[in-house]
């Protein structure tokens, strides 16, 4: 598969502070690729780096084959964003957003309806955005990012401060931009949200990548305690070797019927994340 | 997937974005209304009713008040809300050039400006080529005060920023001439700033010809906010 995005040993300087230090990474065509990290980790930076928003101080960044440096037209109309701040007129309605954008990517009335739809907002297309929950805000911005099928989306913390439902909905929208061909650059520091979404993730701390690859691997690799967990009945818990040698205890438990629930210790990204950097994801 | 040609069709798009928020901008749209009502109303009420004051003397006195004041603070309002809400930063990276902007931008304060022009010269009771005149000079005042309404929009970073610079530089635009009339000394400052200058003119569009001083002054501060907007406007492509 060939690399929509790569970045090549960029570091970035802002002043004195170093923001990034030698970040490399690349994200396949019709991936799903996360970026994870805690506040300030550096993700909104390479993704306004990404984006052409800001230079890189060293290193090289391409996307869609062409430097970050000298993104045109051409690149931009084949990218959406969803950016941290909504950038939406919150006086104009719900179509009137979504039209103005129609207009300058010469994209037809009808595909506005159609993407309204799809996010679920096309009863609210005559709301004024200021009166849409923030939820559907949220929405209306994925909305315009992929009113014309980009080949590329950026989605910096696009559930952040969601409704678990709402979440869902852009989760399910995300894979379905993924079927139709596009690749997704995410961003967040929820860790749940990454393994459910992400065909390969990077694990960002302090400017520089400290893992990357596919997240359950990830977890599987840091798996050092490899162990069982049961909860007996009476309320006792239980920790045993994920070896052959608990076998045959665990049988046991389970011919006397003592056993509430059993899982397997496999540790999240999260964990994986405290135990390379020694710092919560918050 | 779709191939995206974008074509130059950006200018009208933000034109009517524009001009749809500017209906339902309140406080935007509010302006252009609130000067030529005061001027209709105090002509009504005050100057009608007196023979030692001009029919006119409201329209000159309001509309350089508004031709000062109004395009300065409503580009700079309406710039500095983009940048505070990030829209203009959606629009730059949909590929809509600053320039592409600021002409849809301009284009329609400026349609609403001489909408209230033209009521100006009305209230004045101006026809025909005075009135064509009349409305000219306006234009020009008011296109002096967006350029400058631009360049303080640029360099603000939000919308109370963008007023705390820009209000005070209004008022003394706008004021002065109006204060000019009651001090000879203020005049004789107030002469090098295009809205006394327009003063002159709308004073009595019928009878006064523009001067060699009208179109050297007006022109001067016209090319100065020129020069004051690409500064900002260079300044405003670096940052962002």
């Amino acid at each position: 598969m060939d690399n929509i995005v790569t970045i090549q040993n960029v570091k970035k300087v802002f002043n004195k502070t170093t923001a990034l230090e030698d970040v490399s990474c690349s994200v396949c065509r019709g991936e799903i690729f996360g970026l994870l990290g805690p506040s300030g980790a550096g993700k909104t930076t390479i993704i306004n780096i990404l984006t052409g928003q800001i230079p890189v101080t060293a290193g090289q960044v391409k996307i869609l084959g062409v430097s970050t440096s000298q993104l045109t037209n051409t690149q931009y109309s084949q990218m959406g964003m969803v950016l941290d701040n909504s950038g939406l007129y919150k006086r104009l309605s719900t179509y009137d957003n979504m039209f103005l954008f129609a207009q300058i990517y010469g994209v037809s009335k009808n595909k506005i309806s159609e993407t309204l739809e799809k996010v679920g907002l096309l009863a609210s297309a005559k709301k004024p955005v200021g009166k849409l929950s923030k939820g559907m805000q949220k929405r209306l911005v994925l909305a315009r990012a992929i009113l014309h099928d980009p080949k590329l989306l950026f989605l910096d913390e696009p559930t952040s401060g969601l409704d678990p439902t709402t979440m869902g909905e852009i989760h399910k929208l995300i894979f379905s931009l993924r079927e139709n061909g596009s690749t997704v650059f995410l961003t967040t520091h929820n860790m749940e949200e990454a393994s459910k979404l992400c065909d390969h993730a990077a694990l960002l701390n302090n400017g520089k990548i400290v893992e990357y690859g596919v997240p359950k691997e990830l977890c599987r690799r840091y798996d050092m305690d490899k162990s069982i967990r049961i909860l007996l009945k009476c309320g006792e818990e239980l920790h045993l070797a994920s070896t052959k040698a608990s076998a045959g205890r665990i049988a046991e438990l389970f011919e006397q019927n003592q056993v509430a629930s059993i899982h397997s210790s496999e540790p999240n990204l999260e964990s994986v994340f405290i135990k390379l950097t020694g710092r919560e994801l918050t | 997937m779709t191939t995206i040609m974008i074509k130059n069709h950006n200018i009208a798009a933000v034109f009517k974005k524009q001009i749809k928020d500017n209906l339902k901008n309140k406080i935007v749209f509010i302006q252009f209304i609130l000067y030529p009502l005061f001027a209709f109303v105090f002509t009504e009420a005050v100057a009608k009713g007196q023979q030692d004051i001009l029919n006119t003397f409201f329209v000159t006195i309001f509309g350089t008040i508004y031709a000062g004041m109004v395009p300065m603070i409503n580009m700079a309002s309406i710039i500095s809300e983009e940048k505070e809400a990030d829209t203009m930063k959606m629009l730059m990276m949909a590929n809509v050039k600053p320039y592409q902007y600021l002409i849809a931008i301009g284009s329609s304060v400026m349609i609403f400006f001489s909408l209230g022009a033209f009521a100006f010269g009305v209230i004045g009771g101006y026809n025909g080529i005075v009135l064509l005149r009349f409305i000219i000079a306006m234009l020009c005042g008011g296109l002096s005060s967006l350029l400058l309404g631009s360049a303080i929009g640029m360099l603000s970073k939000n919308q109370m920023s963008a007023t705390a610079i820009g209000l005070p530089i209004a008022m003394i635009i706008s004021f002065l001439p109006m204060i000019a009339t009651f001090n000879a000394k203020i005049e004789s400052v107030s002469r090098f700033l295009y809205t006394q200058q327009i003063s002159y003119i709308l004073i009595d569009p019928n009878t006064v010809s523009i001067s060699l001083e009208n179109t050297l002054i007006i022109g001067s501060n016209l090319l100065f906010f020129l020069c004051v907007f690409v500064i900002a406007y260079r300044k405003n492509s670096k940052t962002n």
